[in-house]
């Protein structure tokens, strides 16, 4: 039985946490540089021409990427064979409140949906655990910001309704709320599993990097039909009008009761920090 | 789609003049709120109290920034999505407030305001937290503390590079834009 410290996994956590503030990852900043050449509206290419500045400053790291620095989300996939010495929730929500203060990180969580008071250090974070095969841990977290989160939408379809009724939903989400989600967006869909389950299929599939594929050639070319629409929308960067809404869409999916057709969409916007660390 | 430079307070003429898509460099002093804010400035109107600075002319930025490192004015600063501010909105415009900052769809109610009292909606890039920090030479908490990042403040900005994404014509660029744009 492997041992992993519960001071490994707060550290880790708070490395994690800084970094992807700071420094957006080499898959946004390539499908943000890959958009500037797709883009037709001019106020669109400015747009994305302040965004790519934007990552530079930050990165530099004295001034976030964005002043939402998000819920800290964490998929925490803890190996069967191993053990955390300590417990493994405190340990993450330590290092979510050790880089929400030592990074000048804004804390954004209030302990109470209705009364509102703020937690004052981003905590606790939204955890969500899983037992995998290994002896390893790995952890992946998303810095998600509640713009885009606000925009995101879940829908128990009819069997019926068919992967048409799946897309055209998809569409209706992005096509009603997209401009306000800071786009260029990345779009995560989880189709199947039950109601809790396709939202959480779409958080992670949020999480991925927007040029990851489906390995199910029948999916591969959902995200890539999903992607085209979207972009016909001419929504554009920030919504202004133009020709880039969305730099990936990604899917999820788990079986399902006969009786249902779950669909979540989650949306995340240009700021999409996402990392991972196994330990 | 012409470009400006302009400075605050502004005036009726400088606002009429501007259309959707018009690129702004804003200089002066701007006020940020957001949520929490917007409602204590609307419940002391209600109450007949004096509001913690003169709306003429103003320009209101919704705003939550990220804490400042020590020596800094201001962390991460970008601007939040207007709607939720869209029922205080047309209030403040009563009273002078001349131009708002955020990003994202307004509601008919503001934009009906928009024309009746010559105010403007100008688009920040959302998410460019760090880009905009640089235009923020100065700021500070003006009234309402306790609500931490949602704190009323009063910032000085250079060259705030803005589009206008609403008019006093009634010109939506989220709406204008997207016909541009949209391909069946």
């Amino acid at each position: 039985m492997r041992i992993i410290k519960a001071e490994a996994i707060t550290e880790a956590i708070a490395k994690l946490g800084v970094a992807m503030n700071y420094e957006i990852g080499a898959d946004m900043r390539c499908a943000i540089a890959e958009a500037l050449q797709r883009e037709q509206s001019e106020t669109g290419r400015d747009v994305l021409k302040q965004i790519q500045e934007n990552s530079d400053i930050a990165a530099k790291g004295e001034v976030p990427y964005c002043q939402d620095t998000g819920t800290a989300v964490i998929f925490a996939e803890v190996g069967q064979d191993c053990h955390v010495d300590g417990n493994l929730e405190e340990a993450i929500n330590a290092g979510v409140r050790k880089a929400y203060g030592d990074g000048f990180l804004r804390k954004s969580i209030l302990a109470d949906p209705l009364r509102r008071k703020n937690t004052g250090d981003n905590t606790p974070a939204v955890i969500h655990t899983f037992s995998v095969p290994g002896d390893r841990l790995k952890l992946t977290m998303g810095a998600k910001g509640g713009g885009s989160e606000n925009m995101s939408r879940l829908a128990m379809l009819k069997p019926s309704d068919g992967e048409e009724g799946v897309k055209n939903f998809v569409v209706e989400a992005i096509s009603a709320g997209g401009a306000n989600a800071c786009p260029p967006l990345v779009i995560g869909v989880g189709i199947g599993g039950n109601f809790e389950k396709a939202a959480l299929l779409a958080k992670k599939a949020a999480l991925r990097p927007p040029a990851s594929v489906h390995p199910d050639p029948f999916y591969a070319a959902m995200e890539e039909e999903l992607l085209g629409r979207l972009n016909k929308l001419g929504i554009g960067p920030m919504g202004m009008g133009g020709t880039v809404t969305v730099l990936g869409v990604n899917i999820e999916v788990f079986p399902c009761h006969l009786v249902a057709l779950p669909v979540a969409v989650n949306v995340n916007c240009h700021a999409d920090r996402h990392g991972e660390v196994v330990l | 789609m012409a470009e400006h430079k302009l400075t605050t307070p502004l005036t009726d003429e400088v606002v009429r003049k501007l259309r959707i898509g018009d690129k702004v460099l804003l200089s002066g002093v701007i006020y940020g709120a957001r949520d929490a804010a917007h409602k204590r400035l609307v419940e002391a109107m209600d109450k007949g109290e004096k509001l913690p600075m003169s709306l003429d002319g103003a320009v209101i930025y919704y705003v939550g920034p990220s804490p400042p490192r020590p020596g800094k004015v201001i962390g991460a600063a970008g601007p939040t999505t207007a709607y939720r501010m869209d029922a205080y909105a047309p209030r403040l415009m009563e009273v002078g407030m001349r131009g708002m900052i955020a990003k994202g769809k307004r509601s008919d109610a503001v934009k009906d305001g928009m024309k009746k009292h010559g105010v403007a909606y100008f688009g920040a890039t959302g998410g460019a937290g760090a880009l905009i920090n640089k235009c923020i030479k100065a700021a500070e908490v003006l009234a309402y503390e306790d609500l931490g990042p949602e704190a009323l403040r009063r910032m000085e900005v250079e060259d705030f590079p803005l589009i206008v994404v609403g008019d006093s014509e009634g010109g939506d660029l989220y709406i204008e834009g997207r016909k541009r744009w949209e391909t069946k």
